[in-house]
């Protein structure tokens, strides 16, 4: 038995099954990540002092951070472009170079968490640290998630592309949209915690 | 943007369609991504949970109504830490009293309406094959068999279960023992869960429905399951943001929900301090009142479908009750502080927050206006689920009549605390969505198995079900009124100005013992008629929508051609034709 849509697209939606439900997904995800900025928002208006965030935290490493999230959604879209464009061996190239960023990206985060740690600021210190760690390591839980599934499709997942490259390429795109929201999340992340 | 992917892929996808191959036992019936055998599964946990979860409501009834007396033989055997000499200890209570909110709304109600009946009829519907997402479908069952079995192992961790209430309210649940860990990771998986669930959902109504079936030709209890879900989707995320800071507060030492200066057992806490326990119950109620349409919109579905088949016409305003049904939805979202007037948030809250609750009865009140006109001038069949769509309405009407005063602020601080709070919800849930399940179980029973269940057992069940619930409910809003607060272990017994109204819980107790011997009936007819019950045709109640037009049971893609919708879904007693009915599938 088939499902209808997987890969074609509805006439009267204009979309397929794997669209629609990536962009729900999302949806959820905003309101997971809304409710955890609201929360900061709540509880900073309602502290008497708040530090700088750039008074605690590290503020060039977040930059490069940054930079290199940015850059590894540039790879994300270069490697569906590459599978439009019948290019297998590129698509390869940009989606290593996709996974390899979010590596750079955790290994950093590493080196910030555990610098934290030894100056003994912890969750429990403050509920600045408590936020921040909880906010960025939901992130992290979520690029780990990202990586996960492009590193599937950069190796095992790739066999679709021989059997159905349509859903194989509809598939990259959809962990491509996941990939820039997870790098969006970050974006507001980034000033909210760091500069604020 | 993949035109050109979508047109490259027609082919290769066409010419592997047709090819069913014999599954085995566990692939058919344990991890299947068969939408309907994960509906079943879902049914039957949520009714295993439902019974469990009456079981704790009954041993608490016990200790209500005759407190500190010692339980006869029950009571012994549940051990020297819960009921030493078989007298219940206060915290037994309240662990029973948080893990029968819990088991009843997360494992028992919305797993029944929404994962079983959600996935079993939903895709029979819409005319699709299966949902759009089969494995993430199966994945949606298995993490909420997986949040159920920590719910339940948390009973047998030290200190026993949670215990701070189903909404685990903040700073008694952050310093509670090690039982609400539990509940918050096992409150993750059932997020997760309902997750998939509302993405599958609402993905297959929109794709996979038949040719033919636009939206306003959808069978009400497919607009009640597509508006469930977009609350389960958006609804759900915050409360997973709240769980996650409770266990950072919990685990990691963090002070979210623990304000500064937090005095416990006349000791300050040691924590850092600066949180805010207003907070958790801002994000659990903003997540919790939509849940309460996820228990009730599904009935209102099944009800209606039910009602348009019994009563042989058409529903009344179908229109207007899809448009109260979607405006219903979106208000939801905003009238979570209703539950917070007692928390002293303000009044300028307040003042929003019963203005749009007055607002949102509104719908709910059509929607409940059109069932009841359109029994007018029906020849109606009492038959069992009709029997119990029609107890439904009554049932919701006192629950939702009762619930005005309580969504005014002044009217609700004398309220809020007592025994009328419990007996408005469970009119809306107990008798009220319970019921519809109840029906929808009778009603969709001849699909799933291709047997009709017993009618004589039927009635008796309904009867004396409704009675029992009025029994058990009606009393408690004398209660309430009284001044009885809900949150005793001793039901008032402490209390001078109580000992008039006492007697009530003995009623209510024995109503609620009553029931489960009333469900007996129904336990006997349901497993019975699996084997031995009446065997029907496809379409056993003549009805129009499209999952009559598979066969009972449906086999795996469900229909034997490709369906369709030709006109809109409760076209009963059309003058002019040949039958009473003209389903939608029939040319």
């Amino acid at each position: 038995m088939e499902i209808p849509y997987t890969v074609e697209l509805r006439r009267d939606t204009g979309l397929n099954n794997g669209k629609i439900g990536i962009w729900l997904f999302l949806a959820s995800e905003v309101m997971l990540f809304g409710a955890l900025f609201a929360s900061y928002i709540l509880i900073r208006t309602g502290s008497p002092s708040w530090p700088r965030g750039d008074s605690i935290l590290n503020v060039p490493l977040a930059t490069f951070n940054t930079i290199v999230l940015i850059s590894s959604s540039v790879t994300m879209v270069m490697a569906w472009a590459s599978l439009m464009r019948n290019r297998f061996g590129t698509f390869r190239l940009y989606m290593a170079a996709t996974v390899l960023l979010g590596g750079v990206f955790l290994v950093v985060k590493y080196f910030e968490y555990s610098h934290k740690f030894h100056d003994h600021l912890f969750p429990s210190t403050n509920n600045f640290l408590a936020i921040y760690f909880t906010l960025t390591g939901l992130h992290m839980l979520h690029v780990m998630g990202g990586m996960a599934v492009n590193a599937y499709f950069w190796g095992p997942g790739a066999k679709l592309w021989k059997t159905d490259p349509a859903w194989f390429t509809n598939r990259v795109e959809n962990s491509g949209l996941f990939w820039h929201f997870v790098d969006l999340v970050w974006i507001f992340l980034f000033p909210t915690l760091y500069l604020l | 943007m993949s035109e050109h992917a979508a047109v490259a892929g027609a082919k290769p996808h066409a010419a592997h369609e047709v090819h069913h191959e014999e599954l085995g036992f566990w692939r058919k019936y344990v991890f299947s991504v068969d939408h309907k055998v994960i509906g079943i599964q879902y049914g039957i946990t949520g009714l295993l949970f439902l019974f469990f979860g009456f079981s704790l409501m009954m041993l608490m009834r016990w200790q209500l109504a005759y407190p500190t007396t010692p339980l006869p033989l029950l009571g012994s055997l549940l051990g020297e830490t819960r009921m030493p000499g078989g007298t219940m200890l206060p915290e037994f209570y309240n662990e029973l009293g948080a893990m029968h909110g819990t088991i009843m709304v997360f494992l028992g109600v919305v797993p029944l309406a929404v994962g079983g009946f959600g996935n079993f009829v939903l895709p029979l519907q819409i005319g699709a094959p299966d949902m759009a997402f089969p494995r993430l479908n199966m994945a949606s069952y298995w993490f909420f068999f997986l949040g159920g079995v920590t719910m339940l192992g948390s009973f047998f961790v030290p200190g026993g279960a949670a215990q701070s209430g189903w909404t685990s309210y903040a700073p008694l649940s952050v310093i509670a023992g090690t039982g609400q860990t539990w509940w918050l990771v096992g409150m993750i998986f059932l997020i997760t869960s309902s997750l998939l669930g509302a993405v599958n959902f609402i993905t297959t109504t929109i794709q996979l429905r038949a040719k033919g079936l636009t939206f306003m030709r959808f069978p009400f209890f497919v607009w009640a399951q597509f508006v469930t879900a977009f609350l389960l989707l958006l609804a759900f995320p915050p409360l997973e943001a709240a769980g996650v800071m409770q266990l950072m507060d919990r685990v990691a030492g963090s002070s979210f929900f623990l304000p500064t200066g937090l005095v416990v057992s006349g000791q300050i806490v040691s924590n850092a301090g600066g949180g805010n326990a207003l907070l958790w119950q801002h994000l659990f109620w903003f997540l919790a009142h939509p849940e309460v349409y996820v228990l009730i919109l599904p009935a209102m579905g099944i009800v209606a479908e039910i009602i348009a088949n019994n009563t042989r016409k058409p529903l009344w305003g179908y229109r207007s009750m899809v448009y109260s049904l979607v405006f219903l939805g979106f208000m939801s979202f905003i009238v979570w502080a209703h539950h917070m007037f007692m928390t002293g948030m303000g009044t300028a809250m307040a003042a929003f927050f019963q203005t749009t609750t007055m607002i949102i009865s509104i719908p709910s009140v059509v929607i409940l206006t059109a069932l009841i006109i359109s029994l007018w001038g029906g020849s109606i069949r009492f038959n069992t689920p009709m029997l119990f769509a029609l107890g439904f309405l009554p049932m919701f009407g006192i629950g939702g009549l009762t619930g005005l005063p309580l969504g005014l602020n002044v009217a609700d601080i004398p309220l809020h605390d007592t025994y009328y709070v419990i007996g408005h919800f469970h009119y809306v849930v107990a008798p009220g969505t319970i019921f519809a399940l109840f029906a929808g179980v009778y009603y969709w029973f001849p699909k799933a198995t291709g047997r009709r269940m017993n009618e004589t057992l039927g009635v008796i069940h309904f009867i004396g079900s409704f009675i029992c619930m009025n029994v058990i409910f009606m009393p408690m809003f004398w209660l309430g009124m009284a001044g009885v607060s809900r949150r005793l272990f001793d039901g008032g017994a402490g209390y001078d100005f109580a000992q008039p109204v006492l007697h009530l819980n003995v009623v209510s107790s024995w109503g609620a013992w009553t029931l489960a011997l009333f469900q007996l009936p129904f336990i006997f007819n349901f497993f019975w008629s699996i084997w031995k019950g009446a065997e029907t045709d496809q379409n056993p109640w003549h009805a129009t929508t499209l999952e009559w037009a598979a066969p009972s049971p449906p086999p795996h893609g469900n229909f034997l051609q490709v369906p369709q919708a030709y006109r809109g879904p409760y076209e009963y007693s059309v003058p002019g034709t040949p039958k009473d009915f003209v389903p939608q599938f029939e040319a």
